[in-house]
């Protein structure tokens, strides 16, 4: 593509990975509003129940340490692949995917459980930044394993997947690294103070 | 063998579209300037509807105590002519201007993720058709025992909760039925698709200049281009949180904006308006950018102050993000936040200022050639100015919670985006208009578009100042014959349609000459930029060589010299180095290659509506659908090999 004369990488940076750098600098809007707005509200006073109730932070924080060791798994993805090591990468990518629905299914067992315990959405101002922060950032984990597995799945069927491919992996991996940073702000705001 | 073919079946899930004419060739095009010409067209679809919705409010206001629309349907209308002429009109046309020039004007092939523009269109469209829709499928039943309990026609189906959404107004108590729904989602999904036209320009910008462009060589349309692509980018998000908020009060039962349940109806109103102003920076500054390019050609003389105008268009960006409380003035926020944004609105008028006195120093001593883009670019400066003025004086806490609410904000708001920001689009519609389609536009019935334009403005919105000064109330349907408003009412509507026949000469001026008009050569104004080496109409590959360049407006520096003086004195052989520019870029020299159509941005985006629709009538059906639709966009979308075809002889 970058012959024929027309520069495509002025900055240096390759343009998809810059792309994704800009939506990521976007997505911290998104998760900035989510976070002020529970903040804000958390500050006030109201009836009913509080996450305090139901929580259970030794689960989490397992959850929360399996979804950091994603990344890992990740890194170790990306390394395979600058070394071409396709059976490797293919390994870490599933593996990648897996802890993210591990999470996610851990996810999904906490927002049941609390529900059950009475903390539901509509429960009073705080149940709600509660569910949409947590249930934002969970679909976005859940938009992450969709494409690690599409990832795979390319590397499973056609061999050599290449940093240069349509679906590269580098800016996927960037977007699944965010994702976790993010799940660290979130599980300290909202869980630990 | 077989291992092959079933790869082969893998990665297509459609036949890679091939039309080049017809209506396959639009709806599969990942072309720069074919997006831009469908995002022009649609969007002056909107404008002409939004119009006609300006019409019947200026037809209800004409006279006292009238009854040509009822209270509802008068809700309904403002609410959807502020929310088209934003969405639906202004924004899209000003990415119409980004889409056609932005990839010409820093010598690229295209932009940085064709696919990803033409994603952006038609989630644009899919949007507009879904915001549209309510007009059939909506209801908005009157609040219980409210006032505004009448019959309701198809008018009233629209949104009647106004373009800012005010909770708890627009909450499910008080605007009862679907259409705020349809409100609130169409703004999503039309949020989606500037936010992927952002990620898309920037990059462009950053990775894809030509040769020699460096940042401070870009022409200005083009920084303005980058100043609201970085608008967009981050005012964007915060609307879409507050809208998910909406939706899910109305919808799923929490309170974010409702007091009864622990919300904050104000929560609403900062995150609106920390949107909301950036946004109108988003709306003017495609303008801002438009009479830059306009105003030196037609004065023949550089830009005054290149790096003036581009940092004072940025740091608008930048303080445009901290002045959101102005709006809010009569709201519960504090006397010290009051006084905090009353500063910072005084302050943002200094870049703003700044970019005035740059035109006009322009202007000042060049050889003025008046016509029709030159003309709009001096009414744009003019109207502006006044809009500006009146922007200023809310800035004055105790005079804005006066004026707060009155026809005087009307007034105000419409001189800065539709004297700025429209009289600046069609400044550039008539300077471009030659590139686009290789014909010369009529100059005398675009000096009298211009004309009716100027005239029908002032007299629509001009009275709005003293109207509003007088105490009339904005987003009311009646006004009583004894508060003596009658008169300049009746005189501001008929501005009104003074406008409306300006704009029908204007879409006989188009419609015809990019017909019947004169063959319009390359360089029609004796221009600057890089657009105008190539012929006109844009050939499908843009530049048949890389341009290269080595000054700011360097086409300018290779035909013309500077003497003694320092004036401006045309090359020997200018004349033939321009035609010999238009014969190679006609003929290219090696084969170019052209990113493939695609089938798959339009599949995608159309999934979106049926997501709204599923949250909308919780309908699992519209769920699948709309889950499908997107599932095989996006599986194809990321399968589908980026090869490209190649136009031109494959050999010498």
């Amino acid at each position: 593509m970058s012959d024929h004369g027309y520069p495509h990488e002025i900055t240096g940076v390759e343009t998809r990975k810059l792309g994704m750098w800009v939506f990521l600098s976007t997505e911290i809007l998104f998760f900035g509003t989510l976070i002020t707005t529970y903040l804000i509200f958390k500050g006030r006073s109201f009836d009913g129940m509080r996450l305090e109730d139901v929580y259970d932070i030794p689960f989490t924080s397992v959850s929360s340490f399996v979804l950091l060791m994603s990344s890992l798994t990740m890194v170790l993805a990306h390394n395979a692949i600058e070394k071409s090591d396709q059976e490797r990468t293919n390994i870490w990518l599933l593996s990648t995917a897996l802890l993210g629905a591990v999470f996610l299914a851990g996810q999904i067992y906490e927002f049941t459980e609390f529900y059950h315990k009475g903390f539901t959405l509509d429960v009073n101002i705080y149940g709600s930044t509660f569910y949409v922060l947590t249930g934002f950032h969970g679909a976005h984990v859940f938009i992450g394993v969709v494409l690690l597995l599409i990832l795979w799945g390319i590397g499973v069927r056609q061999e050599g997947l290449s940093l240069e491919g349509g679906m590269n992996l580098e800016f996927i991996a960037l977007y699944w690294h965010f994702v976790d940073i993010v799940w660290i702000v979130l599980f300290t705001v909202v869980y630990l103070i | 063998m077989i291992e092959q073919k079933r790869e082969k079946k893998f990665l297509t899930i459609f036949r890679r579209p091939s039309s080049e004419t017809g209506i396959w060739s639009w709806i599969t095009t990942v072309d720069h300037k074919k997006i831009g010409i469908m995002y022009g067209y649609a969007a002056f679809l909107f404008l002409l509807l939004g119009g006609l919705e300006a019409l019947f409010l200026r037809i209800q206001l004409s006279q006292p105590d009238n009854n040509f629309l009822s209270a509802a349907e008068y809700n309904a209308m403002f609410t959807m002519h502020g929310t088209t002429m934003v969405f639906l009109a202004i924004m899209p046309i000003s990415a119409a201007f980004f889409n056609y020039l932005l990839p010409l004007q820093i010598g690229a092939r295209d932009v940085a993720f064709p696919r990803l523009n033409a994603l952006s269109y038609w989630i644009w469209v899919f949007g507009g058709l879904f915001l549209y829709s309510t007009f059939i499928f909506g209801t908005a039943g009157a609040p219980q025992g409210g006032y505004l309990a009448e019959e309701i026609g198809w008018l009233g189906r629209a949104p009647n909760g106004g373009w800012f959404g005010y909770q708890p107004n627009a909450g499910f108590q008080y605007s009862p039925g679907t259409a705020m729904d349809y409100w609130a989602i169409g703004l999503q999904i039309l949020g989606i698709s500037s936010l992927v036209s952002a990620f898309n320009f920037i990059t462009t910008i950053l990775n894809m200049r030509a040769k020699g462009m460096r940042l401070m060589r870009m022409p200005v349309f083009t920084w303005m281009t980058f100043a609201v692509a970085f608008l967009l980018a981050f005012s964007l998000p915060i609307i879409a949180i507050a809208l998910f908020f909406v939706t899910f009060d109305r919808q799923f039962g929490t309170t974010f904006f409702l007091v009864e349940g622990g919300g904050d109806p104000v929560l609403w109103q900062h995150l609106f308006w920390l949107f909301g102003h950036p946004e109108v920076y988003i709306l003017i500054l495609p303008a801002f950018g438009i009479v830059s390019e306009v105003l030196p050609t037609f004065s023949r003389k550089p830009l005054f102050g290149y790096a003036a105008i581009v940092f004072a268009g940025f740091g608008i960006a930048f303080i445009g993000f901290g002045v959101w409380a102005h709006h809010m003035f009569a709201s519960s926020i504090s006397t010290v936040a009051q006084a905090g944004f009353g500063i910072s609105t005084m302050i943002i008028a200094v870049p703003t200022g700044v970019k005035i006195f740059n035109w006009l120093g322009t202007i000042w001593g060049g050889k003025l050639n008046l016509k029709t883009p030159m003309l709009f670019a001096l009414g744009f400066i003019a109207m502006f100015v006044i809009g500006g003025l009146s922007g200023v004086t809310h800035s004055i806490v105790p005079a804005d919670t006066q004026q707060t609410d009155t026809y005087y904000i009307v007034a105000h708001f419409h001189y800065v985006l539709f004297g700025g920001a429209m009289f600046g689009i069609f400044s550039g519609l008539y300077y471009w208009f030659p590139k686009l389609w290789g014909k010369m536009y009529n100059e005398r019935l675009g000096q009298l578009h211009f004309w009716f334009m100027l005239i029908g403005f002032n007299l629509t919105f001009g009275p709005m100042h003293w109207l509003g000064l007088q105490g009339q109330i904005r987003r009311t349907w009646v006004y009583a014959e004894e508060t003596n408003l009658g008169f300049w009412n009746l005189i501001s509507t008929i501005g009104a349609f003074i406008i409306a026949i300006s704009i029908l000469l204007f879409m006989i001026n188009w419609s015809y000459s990019k017909r019947k008009g004169p063959k319009a050569p390359m360089d029609p104004w004796d221009a600057r930029t890089l657009e105008w080496t190539i012929p006109s109409p844009t050939p499908t590959w843009n530049f048949s060589t890389p341009p290269e360049v080595h000054n700011l407006d360097d086409f300018w520096h290779k035909k013309y010299d500077e003497d003694n003086e320092g004036r401006a004195v045309r090359k020997e052989g200018a004349d033939e180095y321009v035609e010999e520019l238009e014969r190679d870029g006609l003929n290219p020299k090696s084969t170019i290659e052209l990113p493939n159509p695609s089938y798959f941005p339009f599949v995608l985006s159309s999934g979106l509506p049926f997501l709204g629709y599923a949250v909308i009538y919780k309908s699992l059906a519209f769920l699948g659908i709309g889950l499908i639709l997107l599932l095989i966009g996006g599986f194809g979308w990321a399968i589908e090999p980026l090869e490209e075809h190649i136009v031109g002889e494959e050999e010498e």
